[in-house]
């Protein structure tokens, strides 16, 4: 398993989980968790997803995603997770 | 399982505290290019650095890209170019000509700047150091990615008198060579009293004799993380202070280690060190200057300073040293003038001055860095600031280092603006009482008492 970090931050609108979805699936990526709040009308998720089965180089969906971000309006980020577990675990 | 709070925690570092790894820096030796004959020994180093570094660059993306975190700056240091170039060259000119290939090869490879153009003279000189050191007023002003250093001391051996001598002058010259620039060219040449062989960190990196064939080294930076950790616990006592500070290294320091490891991995060259370091850049809001303003000082430079830098410089060692296997390089607080905005505003508000600059050095990382002096500051007077600062080195046995630029032509009052992350200066007036005696006595100061350990 690889466990990636994608992160959704923007103003609330219809359909956000639905198109980064659609594109995951589209990519063989694998949902394993899913956490999601407004705040004051901000959206803001976060995803754990598994990219073992991913069809293309990690660049290039990390890439995809920021454009489809700003496709939607909100702000895309795909980071492995070693870095968030490196920082908050001993 | 890793939380939407952390997650929000570490990318708020990055977007708005300007959490990065400042440098990953590829460390290349040099001694199996050594060569008679300077045509061939060009070509030989040419090429090792190249096959060497080809990949840095796009290694360096790669991660950024895949973690998240910016990487600022990928770097090259190789062996000292004074014992590379001891037997083919024969001259001055000689030793410029290797300056321009290590210029043209950091180009090609696409790195920003390339360290090692050094020499180790803490206590003397051979002739091939002596003309490496002579020629490096014209290195700097024909090469525009080449960055010098020069070891005048340690605590083992004492200082170098006539090489401190010597350098006074060699600075004067290159802030004449490079005037045309504001004296750029001194912002790239560095003194050192016990200077680390693994340091990352530009202007000072250079790859020591004692490292392996290559060497993966890594300076992390996080000033911002740090200032933004502690407007959490104003007015609280020490203790807390002490423990948020730590506990915001271990955090800054572990993504450098993962980055160094990643590079490591992906370059197949040995991981070295990770450099725990507070580097500050010219950005509003990463500054060291306002850590220690947040500490409550009204500006750098105030009554306390000293205190308050000796105690950020050791709990940033104490939280970094164990979020990574292996430390090394300056590790600690920068205090650079010209590259943190807090700095600056604190000279040019009368509250900090060359003298408590140099106080500040006895407790923080290096030494005088990037601070702009009146271009006809003479050279004794020069060598007499780093003859202070190699002292301070020497006797407390840490790295001191003085990056001092006397820009031409201009004077107290005046500013001179490097440009990028090298920032801007005021210039701050020196002591102008004469040192001329002292320089000119020759020779070596002996290495103190509690050097000798054996």
């Amino acid at each position: 398993m690889k466990r990636t970090i994608i992160t959704v931050v923007g103003k609330d609108t219809v359909g956000i989980i639905a198109k980064v979805c659609t594109y995951l699936a589209e990519n063989g990526i694998n949902i394993l968790d899913i956490s999601q709040t407004i705040v004051q009308g901000y959206f803001n998720m976060m995803m754990i997803v598994d990219t073992m089965g991913m069809n293309k180089p990690f660049g290039d969906m990390a890439d995809e995603m920021t454009s489809l971000g700003e496709e939607i309006g909100v702000v895309i980020k795909c980071q492995k997770e070693e870095i968030f577990d490196k920082m908050h675990r001993i | 399982m890793i939380n939407l709070y952390e997650v929000a925690e570490t990318n708020k570092m990055i977007t708005k505290e300007n959490l990065d790894v400042r440098t990953i820096t590829l460390g290349v030796s040099l001694l199996d290019c050594i060569d008679s004959d300077l045509g061939k020994l060009k070509d030989k180093i040419y090429t090792k650095i190249f096959q060497s570094a080809k990949d840095l660059v796009k290694t360096g993306e790669d991660i950024s890209r895949e973690f998240g975190i910016p990487i600022v700056n990928k770097r090259i240091s190789v062996t000292p170019m004074a014992l590379i170039g001891s037997s083919a060259c024969k001259s001055e000119e000689d030793f410029v000509v290797l300056a321009q290939t290590l210029d043209q090869v950091a180009k090609d490879v696409g790195v920003n700047f390339i360290g090692g153009y050094s020499a180790l003279v803490c206590k003397g000189m051979t002739l091939a150091e002596e003309r490496l050191l002579r020629s490096i007023p014209q290195a700097l002003a024909h090469t525009e990615r080449v960055c010098s250093s020069v070891n005048l001391g340690s605590t083992k051996t004492g200082i170098n008198m006539d090489a401190v001598k010597l350098m006074g002058e060699m600075i004067k010259a290159t802030a004449e060579a490079t005037k045309d620039y504001d004296s750029l060219g001194c912002a790239k040449l560095v003194v050192f009293c016990n200077a680390p062989d693994d340091n990352p960190f530009m202007a000072g990196a250079f790859h020591g004799v004692t490292e392996a064939d290559r060497i993966i080294n890594v300076g992390v930076s996080g000033p911002g993380v740090v200032k933004t950790a502690l407007e959490k616990v104003r007015g609280e006592n020490f203790e807390v202070l002490c423990e948020t500070i730590k506990k915001t290294a271990f955090k800054v320091t572990r993504v450098g280690q993962l980055v160094a490891q990643e590079a490591s991995a992906r370059l197949k060259v040995p991981f070295g060190i990770v450099d725990l370091s507070l580097a500050p850049t010219p950005a509003v809001g990463d500054s060291v200057a306002d850590i220690l303003c947040e500490m409550g000082l009204e500006y750098a430079g105030a009554p306390g300073t000293t205190a308050a830098l000796a105690l950020l410089n050791d709990q940033v060692k104490k939280g970094g040293v164990m979020a990574s296997s292996y430390v090394g390089g300056l590790s600690g607080a920068f205090i650079p003038v010209s590259e943190d905005q807090g700095m600056i505003h604190a000279v040019q508000a009368g509250a900090l001055t060359l003298e408590k600059l140099e106080a500040m050095t006895c407790v923080c990382s290096v030494g005088l860095d990037m601070i702009a002096i009146p271009g006809d500051t003479g050279a004794a007077a020069i060598s007499g600031i780093i003859a202070d600062e190699m002292a301070i080195g020497m006797v407390n046995q840490k790295t001191t280092a003085v990056r001092i630029i006397p820009v031409c032509g201009k004077g107290v009052g005046e500013t001179v603006e490097f440009g990028g992350l090298l920032g801007y200066a005021p210039i701050m007036s020196v002591n102008r009482f004469s040192c001329d005696k002292f320089i000119n006595r020759g020779g070596r100061i002996p290495a103190p008492i509690h050097s000798f350990k054996n």
